[in-house]
């Protein structure tokens, strides 16, 4: 499969993107019509729905509003649009603690505060990573290590914090959830930390661990689990193909020149294998798109290298493909206040 | 966001400051117009120099830096910075001293930007102390002050993560975010674009730790590699050059954060060199670089006009005398983004230094006599504005 790309029009968004892993959430509304895109910047989450052709796009900003502030000056460090069965939510992950918001942004249906230290301390104190899995739960990282679970209803704000799952000891980066609805897959989440460290749970009632990758005190800052595999990137610039339950490595690519901050994916299915788009993205501009098919019989990995793009002079912080099969992705980058899109030549 | 970003800020942004300032104060002394009105001779460069270096490397103003905190806003890092302009007996006029904060945020900026891994951000201050250090070098005090400071820097910062350091680096980004100040020396260095954004090359050797791109290794369920292929990269990565050294003296490796203002042979604006690299020097040649000094010539005729007084209380200071400009040098762009009207022209005024120590003084005043740490963001930084007064 050769797939070359070419730059569209991009969308202009209120405020540059701040320089966080991760940075870029796309929620396909309407497949190939219609994309939500979310991108931090400072304490404001701009959001922009968006047609496919680019021209048409409404644009909102969301303050940051925690507790019975109105608006709140503390730094956003990751937002999110989760997906679940039932509804879509918009996760906030700041300083002061979670804010969840109807998937348009319009109404705060849930506020969970962190616990600050009341003079400041030399450990600072922040959530980041987030996950929607499997039915109900939407999982969010904090800066201790601990991974927090909460329970969602299918409708209204009766969210509770159903759990506090403590692996980590380091801040948590990014975390993902299996979603190729597999049911032979026996990992749920998988969630990674600033020392690389990644552990494997099996969500439930009782989330349960299956098992803790170590890190080689590097960065794990973006991570993807699909069919059990989990793709890693690394601060080192190295994508890692992990078999989540056993942690046995199957590949280590040499990626890319700088830290990785973003990698996602666009899966879809072969005959006889499972087969993905893998995108990674990283401060020395690069953008790659690779090609990785999971045979089960053979329990191997393949993972092939389909296409390269410069996005000039940036820092590139978020890439997401913005539609399930690959054919189109979107970038943003530190200080830039466009979202460029590229779609399939 | 992170309690561990105000030393370094400080100290680089300081030590930018100071490069510019001891850059303009040569330039001074080899003016050979006899019709201004003060010259600055050596001596008074070197008093001033000391001055800044001793008040910014001060103990007790350290350990203020030092402890866990929030960084400042702008607003209050300006206010600092200048009360280190004016540690001495030299004064700048509010335009100037925009300038100056203007030149050496985005020179930081670029720093950080660059920066190849976020623990290199101790290289690039280390680089700033390291020279910083030889600009003061016949006053051994003060060397040793300065030592003693970094000593504490490698306590504080050399356990740290890389997980910290990234969130010190982004601390840092979110306080530059959208500052896009066009600066000549980078435009014509062809650091910088014309819309601001920095030039990020896609070759030269990759960071220490850092494998070059292009390679895929496959393993067995022993952890054995079992088959290797490769890709193209694009770019033209090199192997990573050895690490640059954390202690008190050595070879950083990076050139970021040395003195890109130093005549002549610092033209190697590319960072991805180092500064034994084999690349082409330019001739040693005596009189200040010119492109170097282009960006600085209106700080220079800025203050051009000062009188020389060798008096000994600071208080009275200097008087700065300008000349009006006709004309703006050109390319000195300020984008729509920054706060500051844009402008091809620049009027200067005549000013009394006494509305700016009015302003501080004003600012100082405001200081809560309890010492007590307050949220609010007017009050961050005037424990350490109170502390400078007494130095």
């Amino acid at each position: 499969i050769s797939k070359m790309y070419h730059k569209e029009k991009s969308i202009h968004m209120k405020s540059s993107a701040s320089s966080l892993y991760n940075s870029l959430s796309v929620l396909r509304i309407a497949p190939r019509c219609l994309n939500c895109f979310t991108v931090v910047h400072a304490n404001v989450v701009n959001m922009v729905s968006a047609s496919w052709d680019g021209l048409n796009y409404s644009h909102r900003q969301l303050q940051s509003k925690e507790g019975n502030v109105a608006t709140s000056s503390s730094l956003i460090m990751q937002a999110a649009l989760c997906v679940l069965p039932s509804r879509d939510l918009l996760v906030l992950t700041s300083q002061k603690g979670i804010q969840m918001y109807e998937s348009d942004g319009s109404i705060m249906v849930y506020w969970h505060a962190l616990d600050t230290p009341e003079t400041p301390t030399a450990k600072v104190v922040f959530a980041r990573g987030i996950a929607a899995v499997r039915e109900k739960y939407i999982c969010v990282g904090v800066s201790s290590g601990s991974v927090l679970v909460f329970d969602v209803p299918g409708k209204g704000s009766n969210i509770i914090l159903s759990e506090v799952l403590e692996e980590h000891k380091e801040a948590i980066t990014d975390m993902a959830s299996e979603c190729s609805g597999n049911l032979e897959c026996i990992a749920d989440l998988v969630s990674a930390d600033d020392s690389g460290l990644l552990c494997v749970w099996k969500s439930g009632e009782d989330f349960h661990l299956l098992n803790k990758i170590p890190g080689f005190d590097t960065c794990c800052s973006s991570v993807n689990l699909w069919n059990g595999t989990v793709i890693a990137g690394y601060g080192t610039g190295q994508i890692r193909l992990y078999e989540g339950v056993t942690g046995i490595l199957h590949a280590e690519v040499n990626a890319q020149a700088r830290w990785i901050y973003s990698l996602d994916f666009a899966p879809f299915t072969g005959l006889e294998r499972e087969e993905l788009c893998l995108i990674s993205a990283a401060e020395d501009s690069w953008v790659r798109v690779w090609h990785v098919s999971l045979t089960p019989e053979t329990n191997s990995v393949e993972i092939e290298h389909m296409y390269n793009e410069c996005v000039t002079d940036t820092q590139i912080c978020g890439a997401k493909f913005c539609d399930g099969d690959g054919y189109a992705f979107a970038v943003t980058s530190y200080d830039l206040s466009e979202i460029i899109r590229y779609t399939q030549a | 966001m992170s309690q561990r970003t105000l030393p370094l800020l400080i100290i680089n942004l300081g030590g930018e400051m100071i490069y510019i300032l001891d850059q303009r104060l040569r330039a001074q002394d080899d003016n050979d117009d006899k019709t201004q009105r003060g010259r600055w001779t050596d001596d008074d460069r070197k008093r001033v120099m000391n001055d800044i270096v001793a008040t910014m490397f001060n103990k007790a103003f350290l350990e203020e830096l030092l402890r866990p905190q929030d960084l400042y806003s702008h607003r209050a890092l300006r206010t600092v910075l200048t009360r280190l302009a004016h540690a001495s007996i030299m004064r700048l006029n509010q335009a100037s001293m925009d300038k100056l904060y203007d030149l050496m945020t985005m020179a930081f900026k670029y720093q950080i930007v660059l920066c190849p891994r976020p623990k290199d951000l101790l290289l690039i201050t280390f680089n700033h102390t390291d020279t910083i250090k030889e600009l003061v070098k016949d006053n051994p005090s003060l060397v040793n002050q300065i030592n003693e400071a970094q000593r504490q820097l490698i306590e504080v910062y050399t356990p740290l993560s890389d997980g910290d350091f990234e969130l010190i680096r982004h601390t840092l980004l979110v306080l530059f975010q959208d500052m896009q100040i066009r600066v000549s020396i980078f435009l014509k260095e062809k650091i910088q674009n014309p819309n601001g954004h920095f030039v990020l090359q896609t070759s030269g050797p990759v960071p220490y730790g850092f494998e070059v791109p292009g390679l895929i290794r496959y393993f067995n369920a022993k952890g054995q590699e079992v088959r290797r292929t490769r890709f193209p990269s694009g770019g033209n990565y090199t192997s990573a050059l050895r690490q640059g050294s954390f202690d008190l003296s050595g070879d950083r490796v990076t050139i970021l954060g040395t003195n890109m203002y130093n005549t002549p042979s610092s033209q190697e604006m590319d960072p991805s060199t180092t500064s034994n690299s084999t690349r082409k020097q330019k001739q040693a040649d005596t009189t200040p670089n010119p492109l170097a000094t282009e960006e600085l010539n209106l700080l220079a005729k800025l203050m051009g006009g000062m009188e020389v007084q060798k008096i000994l209380n600071v208080d009275t200071g200097f008087k700065v005398n300008l000349l009006a400009l006709d004309q703006e040098e050109e390319g000195i762009g300020i984008s729509e983004g920054t706060a500051h009207e844009s402008s091809r022209v620049i009027n200067i005024q005549a000013t009394q230094d006494q509305i700016a120590s009015t302003e501080l003084a004003r600012i100082a005043g405001e200081f809560d006599e309890g010492g007590s740490l307050t949220e609010g963001p007017g009050n961050k930084g005037d424990d350490l504005l109170a502390m400078m007064d007494e130095l």
